[in-house]
């Protein structure tokens, strides 16, 4: 019985490794396979040229310059309303039905599909609001997406302030609010702009709401203003890899893209990843 | 005082109106989909649109039937799950009970990365890499089939699965496994007679929340399925080409004219998504809620 259960462990160890391990393969196999196939395709040209020929030829820059406006647009909409919603939740909110009813909301909102942020985007902006379709529908409807994200991890950065800074400042008489400011705040600043960089990396790869709001198939311009369409780079990945006008000798431009949207990701993972470390050791001295 | 006292009245004022935002966004989200959406009730009967068995939307007799694209939506999600929550659940296990620190700090990031990665580029991937090797293997007339699709999806439900299962296991309380161990019980029957019961509404919440992730996604879906409006047969269908309620919506939404039925009946697909979507979420909350571990 003894060794029946110690060799069952075994077992059940081998597969569990082996399931860690599959898991890390799949990242590694993804990641080699795109750098390995995309890195041919970067070049200066690649990334400051217009597309040509019906983009069967030329560059991404457009694609580049879109998604850079639509971070910055996202961002302008869901950081300042995402970081106030945070500081009423963790600050101020009693536990009574109307926090019930904005934690079920925002739960709620990170649950529900893009494609259907889209399609709320296309409704709202692009038709009742007359926006049409354009950088400034596609921005705040990402900026919707993504209010939960940042919601959440300004939230745990707030929270994870300890008490005593609160109690302190109060004991001085200074107000909850200027507490708020001057001491919660600067403290949990590290975590919120962690969770924020993070959320680039959302607005960078989404693709179907922006593909309801105003981003253009091919435009070998760039936007000049916000009412105006848009490329951006994984839309138009999906248009060079589904419907291009030569789906196979655009191939190595569908890498380089795949491969220029991918270090985005990372290379925002990886920024936020050195902020914290960064302010953990700072607060540590 | 009165001032300062004012002040921060106001200050808590605002900072409530901005969360209440939230409740309103739900609210509008609610609002626009739905409003469109049963517009097309007007024109086609709630059971014809229900019931349907055929998605013809630009055919002169146009026909909105859900039925092939929620069963799609379903089959697809139903073969990611399958093959997700294994290897979601027994890596979160590994993470949280076997590695050791330094292991477990090393595995996170790819959990991380893997939930980074944008889903055009997972069905990019899938495109070039699994659709051919599909083909190949089963060989069909084509790689993009429901199984192709599970499969990417299955990845891309994997950090979910992973991390909020990795969460629940961790925080099941060391008391109760050092009990167990005293007894007598080796890790494993530990592992699987303790720790993994005690989290289980933790685990069962981020299975709830990876079928959410997987159902709603619509990019990898759209580019490795085929997307063919079909009713998938059962168990063969795997092997054909499907279409998911989010494909269609992002595939037809360029070309349809504003105000046409064909029109309101993507939006009534939405709301559909929508309402699954929200049904899902509130069972997870729900599971996460009641069965909490307690102790203290």
């Amino acid at each position: 019985m003894g060794l029946n259960a110690k060799t069952s462990e075994r077992i059940a160890f081998a597969f569990l490794t082996l399931a860690a391990l599959t898991v890390a393969g799949f990242v590694l196999f993804i990641l080699y396979y795109i750098v390995s196939n995309g890195y041919n395709a970067i070049s200066i040209e690649f990334l400051t040229e217009m597309p040509r020929k019906m983009m069967t030829e030329g560059g991404i820059y457009p694609a580049i310059v879109g998604t850079i406006y639509l971070i910055i647009g996202s961002m302008l909409v869901a950081l300042p309303m995402g970081i106030l919603a945070a500081i009423y939740l963790t600050e101020y909110a009693g536990q009574n039905r109307t926090t019930w009813a904005i934690e079920m909301a925002i739960n709620n909102l990170a649950g529900t599909p893009s494609v259907v942020f889209g399609l709320f985007g296309l409704a709202m902006f692009v038709k009742y609001l007359g926006f049409g379709p354009s950088l400034l529908s596609a921005s705040l409807t990402l900026g919707l997406l993504i209010i939960p994200v940042i919601i959440r991890s300004s939230e745990e950065a707030l929270l994870a302030v300890p008490p005593e800074y609160r109690e302190a400042s109060l004991a001085l008489g200074i107000s909850k609010w200027q507490t708020i400011r001057h001491v919660v705040l600067p403290a949990s600043i590290p975590g919120i702009v962690t969770g924020s960089i993070l959320s680039i990396g959302r607005v960078a790869g989404e693709t179907a709401p922006i593909l309801l709001t105003g981003a253009a198939y091919f435009l070998p311009r760039l936007p000049d203003s916000v009412y105006s369409q848009f490329m951006a780079l994984p839309y138009h990945l999906f248009v060079l890899a589904t419907a291009g006008t030569n789906i196979a000798q655009t191939r190595p431009l569908q890498y380089g893209t795949a491969l220029v949207l991918l270090m985005i990701v990372l290379a925002v993972n990886f920024v936020a990843v050195l902020v914290r470390r960064y302010y953990r050791q700072k607060l540590k001295i | 005082m009165f001032s300062r006292n004012y002040r921060e009245k106001t200050i808590e004022s605002v900072l409530f109106a901005v969360s209440a935002l939230t409740v309103v966004i739900l609210f509008l989200i609610c609002l626009f989909l739905f409003r469109d959406g049963l517009t097309l009730f007007e024109d086609v009967p709630f059971l014809s649109f229900v019931t349907g068995k055929f998605w013809y939307p630009t055919s002169v007799n146009a026909q909105f039937g859900l039925l092939p694209l929620f069963l799609g939506s379903l089959i697809v999600t139903a073969g990611a799950i399958l093959f997700s929550v294994p290897l979601g659940i027994a890596s979160a296990v590994f993470i949280s009970e076997l590695a050791s620190p330094k292991v477990a700090d090393f595995l996170k990031p790819f959990v991380e990365i893997l939930a980074g990665v944008p889903s055009v580029v997972y069905g990019f991937f899938g495109l070039v890499v699994l659709v051919p090797f599909i083909r190949e293997t089963f060989n069909l007339p084509t790689g993009q089939t429901a199984l192709t699709g599970s499969i990417m999806l299955g990845v891309m439900a994997l950090p979910t699965i992973i991390s909020i299962s990795e969460d629940a296991i961790s925080s099941v309380p060391g008391s109760l496994k050092q009990g167990s161990l005293a007894l007598g019980a080796t890790r494993w029957q530990t592992i699987y007679k303790v720790t993994v019961p005690a989290a289980l509404s933790g685990i069962s919440a981020a299975v709830m929340l990876g079928m959410g992730r997987a159902i709603g996604e619509t990019m990898t879906v759209m580019m490795v399925t085929g997307n063919t409006a079909i009713i998938p047969s059962f168990p063969g269908g795997i092997l054909d080409p499907v279409r998911t309620m989010t494909a269609t919506i992002a595939l037809e939404m360029g070309e349809v004219p504003q105000g046409s039925d064909h029109f309101h009946a993507l939006f009534a697909v939405g709301s559909v998504l929508f309402i699954v979507t929200f049904l899902i979420n509130l069972l997870a909350d729900a599971i996460k809620k009641k069965y909490r571990f307690k102790v203290d």
